[in-house]
């Protein structure tokens, strides 16, 4: 249990070393990512280990579902070589620590799961989500964002309790229940890094994309196509489930969105940023933000479409002065139904 | 006290003397753990000359007058503690003159921080003055007579009282003086170049005359500002971060905080630099140069700056800080103090260290802090302590924690700030005689009949 399911003979045989060669910020050679990648499988020290920037991305690139990130992280840890510096882990680790005021209430069906952003209740409402509960809070927060702070022990120690409080607190053990995930990050943790590390999860996950393109079906005769190209932002946590990807191009193309052909979009999405000003890369972190926009803009999107909260927050300000106008993807939904 | 209190009346009329009870409780105290004492009477001066038929009548009748800003001082400075006439300036709160160019204001003795603010945020958006993290209802004169410090301490020249451009007072016998350039011609520009008479006013606790007027400096207002917060994992480390980051002239404002509230913040002290400027790229290079100043610290991930997401900016950002006031309410029951400690940089672990020692002893929750004044020149270290009056324990922990913490601060080398009277006697207990000396000579020179705040700066 908690002990992360990755296969070094796996890596020992493989020929193309996706994982590092894919890797946007790690420029290598075929032999050296091979080494590196030995090294890492070994549990030995590398250079991948401070340079990666903890992007997720090579849990998408690894053919094997090898989970090259997690193992990463994990050894990050062990070998205390801290992406982000000590103070802000310590202090994010209590910051964002569960409050054990979680207690049973009564809740309807179906359950969004707003993990540690009640800021977002605001989009909870109008037709896409009449009749929903919504679950917020520290007890109920995934805590994957860890990853980008190399503690990984702090999800083992938080996700079991996490996941039961869940179930018995809003879903009566019944593990058949839905839980709509607004958060590619929740639903990254339950359906990939918890197998991953063989924690239960005791409900049916859901991602609010797919939860979204069934009620947009449902209310398809109140859709007015809004006729706009908009520039999507691929979270990192969404390199975690690769699988939900298409409903992103099933919504826009509901409510007739044109997803602009960015550079930096799908496989090779851009890091918003906002982790690298915590891992102290500034210059990168500008880079990126700059590349971003520059791409937006450049692809002639009108609107930024945003999903994880951390990289609204984090490119807002930058998409507005732009004239891009930045939107969550549940907004852009509202707008289509005209609410 | 009858017929002063008629007389009194006759002079500022009858609707700004009073000697009611229910006054004379709200003026015998403030927010801090100074005894109470109940003056005899309470007047609102309207003019210059309202003040000095007050002073020359208190004078005549060996009447104490405590002259009263916003009264938040929180030490007791404006507690009346032989009674007599508090002289509450709030009704002196006309901006008598902004000098754009100049830049300066010239203000009534009653004018507050919030009505200067808010008058230059309307008539002139280009300029603003330095703000103390009080609440706004804080005076410019009160704030200068105890040499506070603000949001523009450490990039515009440090304490309030040293952007004085010049003074009216009125003396304890009665007479109004001009000091600064306003003696001599109209304009209230500058104290130098004649022998500088400002400073009998300033850091005197309201001992030596009755502020009626104050000439300030005024600054650019620049466009835009953001926050940077600087985590550390020891406080060892913050007197070099100071230096290194006052060292690139970036920073318009530096408060290092070490808090055990909330949680999150406990054992990692932080760094608040506020940065402003008038475009993007003037930003994004001045915060460049702080980053690189400390890279090397950065670099070892130890200590690191902390992203702060837009929606919690304006928690830091602003001035005064709004969350300071909720702060000093953290206990509930409305009670507040805090020893500021003028000291120089260095000695930050130092007062740390004996600030925590201090607060375990006494069991009392203390969030301490500094804010750097000049170029790092020194800093106001603050040790505050927030506690609920309706608890009396809680009172008593706290008064010894603070008059421990004023000793520790004189050992450290440094000086305790707008002192209460108890405070005060420790520094001149340390103070060269000669300096006390001079210090009773202008007192007796100027207020022959000690009437003016006793009780304070009383060197024995
Ligand atoms: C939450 C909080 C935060 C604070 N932060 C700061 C800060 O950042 N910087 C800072 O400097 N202070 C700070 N303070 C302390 C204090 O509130 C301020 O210094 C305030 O400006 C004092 O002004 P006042 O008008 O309230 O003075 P008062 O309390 O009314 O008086 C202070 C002293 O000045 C004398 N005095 C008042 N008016 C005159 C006059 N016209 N002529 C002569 N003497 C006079 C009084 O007799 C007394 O000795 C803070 C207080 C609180 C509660
Ligand atoms: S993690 Fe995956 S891609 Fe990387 S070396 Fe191992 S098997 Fe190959
Ligand atoms: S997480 Fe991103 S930066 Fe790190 S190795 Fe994988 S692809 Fe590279």
């Amino acid at each position: 249990m908690e002990i992360l399911n990755f296969k070094p003979e796996l890596c020992a045989a493989c020929a193309t070393v996706d994982c590092l060669m894919k890797c946007q910020y790690i420029d290598i050679d075929l032999e050296h990512a091979r080494e590196e990648s030995l090294r890492i499988s070994r549990g030995e020290d590398s250079e991948v280990l401070r340079k990666c920037v903890t992007c997720y991305a090579c849990e998408e690139y690894c053919p094997f579902g090898n989970h090259p990130f997690y193992r990463i992280v994990d050894l990050q840890e062990q070998l205390d070589l801290l992406p982000a510096p000590r103070p802000l882990a310590e202090s994010q680790v209590r910051m964002m620590a569960p409050r054990g005021t979680i207690s049973k209430k009564p809740v309807s069906f179906p359950l969004v799961d707003l993990c540690a952003f009640p800021m977002l209740k605001g989009g909870i409402r109008g037709s896409l989500f009449s009749g929903v509960s919504v679950i917020d809070g520290m007890d109920i927060f995934c805590n994957l964002m860890f990853l980008h702070f190399a503690r990984s022990s702090v999800i083992r120690e938080r996700l079991p309790q996490i996941t039961k409080s869940i179930s018995s607190c809003y879903l009566e053990e019944d593990a058949t229940r839905e839980v709509i995930c607004y958060h590619d990050e929740c639903y990254g943790t339950y359906t990939s890094w918890a197998p991953a590390y063989g924690v239960d999860v005791p409900f049916r996950p859901v991602h609010l994309f797919q939860y979204l393109h069934e009620r947009l079906l449902h209310l398809k005769d109140k859709i007015k196509p809004l006729n706009l190209t908009v520039a999507y932002q691929r979270p990192c946590s969404a390199r975690l489930i690769p699988e939900m990807e298409h409903y992103v191009d099933d919504i826009f193309s509901l409510i007739g969105v044109k997803r602009a052909e960015r550079r930096y979009d799908r496989g090779s999405a851009l890091c918003c940023g906002g982790v690298m000003e915590a891992q102290q890369r500034f210059e990168l972190a500008a880079e990126n933000q700059e590349k971003n926009i520059a791409d937006m803009k450049q692809c002639g999107a009108t609107h930024a479409v945003f999903n994880c909260p951390f990289c609204f927050y984090t490119l807002m300000g930058k998409t507005m002065k732009e004239g891009i106008t930045p939107v969550l993807m549940v907004d852009l939904c509202h707008m289509a139904l005209g609410e | 006290m009858e017929g002063i209190l008629k007389e009194l009346e006759d002079i500022v009329g009858r609707r700004y003397v009073s000697a009611s009870p229910e006054e004379k409780y709200i003026y015998s105290r403030d927010q801090g753990l100074q005894e109470p004492h109940d003056p005899d009477a309470v007047v609102l001066p309207g003019s210059t000359e309202e003040v000095q038929a007050v002073i020359r009548l208190a004078n005549r009748e060996r009447v104490p007058v405590v002259p009263m800003g916003g009264g938040l001082v929180l030490s007791g400075l404006t507690i009346p503690q032989k009674g007599g006439i508090v002289l509450d300036m709030k009704r002196m709160n006309r901006i008598i003159e902004v000098n754009e160019t100049s830049r300066y204001a010239v203000v009534e003795g009653g004018v507050s921080q919030g009505v200067l603010k808010a008058y230059l945020e309307r008539r002139h958006p280009g300029l603003k003055h330095s703000l103390p993290d009080a609440p706004p209802v804080a005076t410019i004169a009160g704030n200068v007579a105890i040499h506070g410090s603000g949001h523009l301490s450490q990039s515009e020249g440090g304490f309030h009282s040293e952007m004085v451009t010049g003074l009216e007072a009125v003396l304890p016998t009665g007479e109004a003086v001009r000091l600064g350039s306003c003696s001599t011609v109209p304009g209230w520009f500058s104290r130098a170049p004649l022998p500088d008479l400002a400073g009998l006013f300033l850091g005197w606790n309201g001992t030596t005359g009755i502020i009626t007027k104050i000439g300030i400096k005024l600054f650019p207002k620049p466009k835009m500002e953001d926050i940077l917060v600087y985590m550390t994992g020891s406080v060892d480390i913050l007197p070099d971060l100071i230096y290194r980051i006052t060292g690139t002239e970036m920073a318009e404002d530096m408060v290092a905080a070490i808090s055990p509230k909330p949680d999150w913040l406990r054992g990692f002290p932080i760094l608040l630099i506020t940065v402003t400027a008038n475009s993007e790229e003037e930003m994004a290079m001045k915060v460049g140069i702080i980053r690189e100043s400390v890279r090397h610290y950065y670099q070892t991930m130890e200590s690191g700056f902390m992203p702060v997401p837009p929606y919690m900016k304006s928690q830091f950002l602003g001035a005064p800080l709004k969350d300071l006031s909720k702060f000093a309410d953290v206990m509930k029951g409305g009670g507040f103090e805090y020893v500021g400690s003028i000291m120089p940089v260095e000695k930050l672990p130092g007062a740390c260290s004996a600030g925590l020692d201090i607060a375990e002893k006494h069991r009392v929750t203390c969030s301490m802090g500094a804010r750097v004044i000049g170029r790092g020149h020194c800093m106001m270290f603050f040790n505050a302590y927030a506690f609920n009056r309706a608890d009396e324990d809680n009172m008593a922990r706290s008064a010894l924690a603070l008059e421990e913490t004023n000793r520790a601060t004189l050992e450290l080398g440094g000086i305790p700030w707008k002192a209460e009277a108890p405070g005060q006697q420790d520094i001149l207990r340390k103070m060269e005689p000669g300096t006390i000396q001079l210090m009773n000579r202008i007192r007796s020179l100027l207020d022959p009949n000690g009437i003016m705040n006793p009780g304070n700066w009383e060197a024995r």
